[in-house]
């Protein structure tokens, strides 16, 4: 039956495109058929999904290796959830990537990255299908390499050094996420996440698993880029090519957030990791950093690249400060924010591509009169960014309730107030970008942008649609959060 | 038709319009047309609604859950039936006058500004139907986003400043205040539904209860209380329609009637009596009042003037529902629709004077009345409601605000309703006074200066609001019956 192997069908689809992608000559090619492949997984999250939806887990030995020996896969409505915006943003991604890459790669280099976006795609599906500590490890590897090539390949030089100081900080974040991972093998002898979950009980007042709490903390932390260790974040979403971008800033933050959920709570359990280890403490103070200084910052920024990657690792703040409040409705809201967050950011980062197909740049003043030119791509960046604002009617809007009312209901009221604050600063750096675009004069020698391709267009509005659907019928958001909150409260 | 879907038909009527518009931008007759039935078709539900209402048909709908179990729904009452009826009675009203007006001064984007038009009144349907806070902040937030595009249409550097302050301070208070202020009351309550008597009391500590007012009265910026209030002389670089309906009626009415709905309906009037929680707004919408009407005297153009003079009266539904009696919620909402009449007249008469003479000056205005007679008419029988003079309708509502405050025991409340009514002269008669009695500016060009009455779409529509507002003096108690159950038990 195939419905039992869709867990490896998950990693298998993409990574096997990866090398023929590789060996295509025609970019169109190479495009076409990362497209099917994207559909065809987001067929299969959408089926997984369907299946964890009524609780439980799917549980795949690879190999027919029964676990704890074995790699086991394993998939409960948390996994689904994050496999399901991941597949879903690249379902709308790639097809969006055909025009964009073309215009912003060589042609010769277009199936190579083709075939990096099909393995980054790949590494993140597979980080979140996987039930073992080290797969995750070894699919964290195969993304972040195909990532530090992906940014390299953006047209700016300064791509390079972006690309070199996200390889730095990256690879130390991964050995340190290796030396947890060896640490706890050391003391339990096993992988398996749920074999540790259940090991780590009789060990887990010894040093040698504290410190592996801690590395695991510094290194996951340094991939979800936590304020401070964000710093790799602004110049590799700024010069990488538009189309990753977007990928990046919707899925490869996400998936690290759920390997924090993963680790925090699944194997280490909600009990160690807050009443003994104080996570909260760690996290909490990072978190509302993170949220005020970046969007701070973000303020400040003529290039809307960098205002929206910095926007980024505030709204990661958000997540994370749900996270840190270690009860089941901030854990709500920080899931439900880190898909919500997903939706917002592909739309924007998208018509941001759109934008700079036709106008050529990512700074402020030369967007000046797109909103008469280019309607339909600046109506979606609007959109998208009344939903990072948190207006009714967009998932901004459910996200910024439900972390309100977590807050309120921990009885954090300055915390609250800072949530809504920090949404106002959101309000006038994206309205710095709109009244240029709607207001502003064009430079007499700026190219008279037309609106963007149909391909691209499309892409854009489907997630711009998500995000006013989803924000009106949050049924299938807001269910699954909460399933997934309550599952992982309770641990496996 | 059940009353659900009625209901439903009010907000689907202008969403269908808004739909509709942009296809028929090359085709401005059919356009107009499309626009004047959705504006009559919507009147027409309303006024089928009414009567059931006034027979006590609350039946509620809801359309789906949107966060923390609370819905989106809708329920009939009276005081949204009465915000209903201003806005829908207005609207045709206004749009036979935007057709005048932006064929008048060749306006730009007429599509555009239709659309939102219309946008912009399917979400104060929303709001008046509202079942709940949710509800009501949802289509409180589109209507904030709706209008601005409105606000800004003119595109120069003074519509994108005005524009900046509107969206700032309508957004900023709404997100600020407005928001965590629902959460709270979910979160201390676990329900945001309307309900006769309030849903707070007994919820939260009587000490909190002021606090806690204070984040929904700054938090609904659109009641423009001070220091909340600079939005409203900002959005007057909008076209004299959008200010006529949008921020002499629809928006502004939108938020003291939200102002009301939470006074009556959340924290319910007794318990505002008994705890007397509202005692510092009453003088902070009396000191706004008071402020916006000298404010308004300085002033010499006229929309501006206009604009601060909608602050003071904003304050007058504010103030009626602090002092927490019977009469102050009547006279206060009374005031919604008898100063939207009002209102909507002045700003129409400002319209036609700038479509026929480009004037926008008080000052400027001298002589202007003979030439123009039926606007300046029109003119002073809105400005005569304004004040609270009779035969106007106007009267009512100060005459029960003013038996509100006597309930209360409040004197000074009294004194500053009295003294406003002698501002409100003071800065409103001069520009009928100049129309009408000194002589023209530029000797002997008066008349040969090629000066007409306003065209005839400019007209109509404020002399039609004028007699409303005289027929409302007169019918008065019909209305007073029909509000008569937001101040039972």
């Amino acid at each position: 039956m195939i419905s039992l192997q869709l867990p490896i069908l998950q990693v298998v689809i993409p990574l096997l495109g990866a090398p023929v992608c590789a060996l295509f000559r025609s970019s169109r090619s190479a495009w076409a058929l990362s497209v099917a492949l994207a559909w065809l997984s987001f067929g299969v999250a959408v089926a997984l999904f369907q299946q964890s939806w009524f609780g439980g887990y799917v549980s795949y030995e690879i190999g027919g290796w029964p676990p704890p020996w074995g790699i086991e896969y394993r998939i409960d409505i948390l996994n689904s959830f994050v496999l399901l915006l991941v597949s879903g943003m690249a379902a709308v991604v790639v097809p969006f990537a055909g025009r964009s890459i073309e215009a912003e790669l060589q042609d010769d280099r277009i199936p190579l990255f083709y075939a990096a976006l099909l393995l980054c795609y790949t590494g993140l599906l597979g980080i979140t299908v996987t039930g073992d500590a080290f797969n995750v490890f070894v699919f964290l590897e195969i993304s972040s390499l195909s990532t530090y090539a992906m940014i390299a390949l953006g047209r700016d030089r300064r791509a390079l050094t972006a690309s070199y100081q996200y390889l730095i900080m990256g690879t130390i974040g991964a050995t340190f996420i290796l030396i947890g991972i060896g640490l706890m093998y050391v003391m339990t002898g096993t992988l398996n996440m749920a074999d540790l979950a259940e090991r780590l009980q009789q060990v887990n007042n010894t040093r040698t698993i504290r410190v592996a709490f801690g590395f695991l903390t510094v290194g996951i932390c340094l991939k979800l880029a936590l304020f401070p260790l964000h710093l790799w974040l602004p110049n590799a979403y700024t010069f990488a090519p538009s189309a990753v971008t977007a990928f990046l800033a919707s899925t490869a933050t996400k998936v690290a957030v759920y390997m924090l959920l993963r680790f925090f709570f699944t194997v280490f359990g909600a009990e160690f990791s807050f009443a003994t280890m104080n996570l909260d403490l760690i996290l909490m103070p990072l978190a509302l950093v993170a949220i005020f200084s970046m969007s701070l910052v973000a303020l400040y920024q003529d290039n809307v690249k960098r205002m929206l990657a910095y926007s980024s690792v505030a709204q990661i703040g958000y997540m994370i400060l749900g996270i840190s409040f270690g009860s089941i409705n901030g854990l709500t809201a920080g899931i439900l924010h880190l898909f919500n967050h997903g939706l917002m950011k592909g739309a924007l980062f998208l018509a941001l591509g759109a934008l700079v197909l036709r106008t050529g740049s990512t700074q402020i003043q030369d967007l000046a009169g797109v909103g008469r030119r280019m309607p339909w791509t600046m109506g979606a960046f609007v959109i998208g960014g009344l939903s990072l604002i948190g207006v009714p009617l967009t998932v901004g809007f459910i996200s910024k309730w439900y972390l309100v009312a977590a807050a309120i209901e921990a009885g954090y009221w300055p915390i609250a107030g800072l949530i809504l604050l920090t949404s106002l600063m959101a309000v006038v750096y994206i309205w710095r970008v709109v009244e240029v675009a709607y207001f502003g004069v064009p430079l007499a020698e700026a190219p008279l942008a037309s609106e963007a391709p149909l391909s691209m267009l499309l892409p854009i509005w489907v997630l711009v649609i998500a995000n006013l659907y989803l924000g009106i019928n949050t049924s299938l958001t807001v269910g699954a959060a909460t399933m997934a909150a309550g599952q992982l409260m309770a641990g496996w | 038709m059940t009353t659900a879907a009625l209901m439903l038909l009010c907000l689907a009527t202008p969403a269908a319009v808004a739909l509709l518009l942009p296809w028929l931008g090359s085709r401005p007759n059919v356009r107009e047309g499309v626009t004047l039935c959705g504006a009559l078709l919507l009147l027409l539900w309303v006024l089928i609604l009414v009567p059931r209402v006034a027979a006590g048909d609350y039946s509620e709908v809801q359309l789906l859950v949107m966060v923390s179990g609370l819905e989106i729904a809708f329920r009939p009452e009276p005081l949204g039936m009465l915000f209903a009826l201003v806005a829908a009675g207005l609207w045709p009203l206004n749009s036979l006058y935007s057709i005048g007006y932006m064929r008048g001064n060749s306006e730009q984007h007429q599509s555009r500004f239709y659309v939102c038009f219309a946008v912009a009144i399917a979400s104060v349907m929303g709001m008046a139907f509202a079942a709940n806070l949710l509800t009501l902040f949802v289509f409180y937030e589109a209507l904030t986003l709706s209008t601005y595009p409105l606000v800004t249409h003119k595109g120069d550097e003074k519509a994108r400043q005005g524009g900046r302050v509107y969206l700032g301070i309508l957004l900023g208070t709404s997100i600020g205040f407005l928001l965590p202020a629902i959460i709270w009351t979910w979160a201390a309550t676990g329900t945001l539904s309307f309900q006769q008597g309030g849903i707070v009391a007994g919820h939260v500590a009587a000490g909190l209860l002021p606090l806690l007012l204070a984040m929904y009265m700054f938090g609904i910026g659109k009641a423009a209380l001070m220091p909340f209030h600079r939005w409203l002389p900002a959005a007057m670089v909008a076209p004299t329609p959008v200010s006529a309906l949008l921020h002499a009626v629809a928006v502004v009415k939108g938020g003291v009637y939200a102002v009301m709905k939470v006074v009556i309906y959340v924290f319910g009037i007794d318990t505002l009596a008994t705890t007397g929680a509202s005692v510092w707004l009453i003088w902070v919408a009396g000191a706004t009042v008071l402020i916006a009407s000298l404010v308004a005297l300085t002033k010499d153009n006229l929309k501006a003037r206009l604009a601060y003079s909608t602050v003071s009266q904003l304050s007058y539904v504010v103030l009626g529902a602090a002092l927490a009696t019977s009469m102050g919620v009547l006279g206060g909402t009374l005031q919604i629709a008898t100063h939207a009449l009002g209102k909507i007249t002045l700003f129409f008469c400002a319209g036609a004077i700038y479509t026929a003479t480009h004037k926008t000056e008080v000052s400027q205005l001298n002589g202007l009345g003979r030439v123009m007679p039926f606007t300046f008419g029109a003119f002073f029988v809105g400005a005569l409601s304004i004040i609270g003079l009779p035969p106007m309708g106007g009267t009512w509502s100060k005459w029960l605000l003013l038996v509100g405050a006597a309930d209360a025991g409040s004197i000074a409340v009294m004194g500053i309703l009295l003294l406003s009514s002698l501002l409100n002269i003071a800065y409103l008669t001069p520009v009928v006074a100049r129309g009408f009695f000194m002589p023209a500016l530029g000797e002997g060009r008066s008349r040969a200066g090629g000066i007409r009455e306003a065209p005839l779409f400019c007209v109509l529509p404020p002399m039609i609001t004028a007699f409303g507002c005289l027929l409302l003096f007169f019918m008065i108690d019909p209305l007073v019956a029909f509000l008569a159950p937001l101040i039972e038990g």
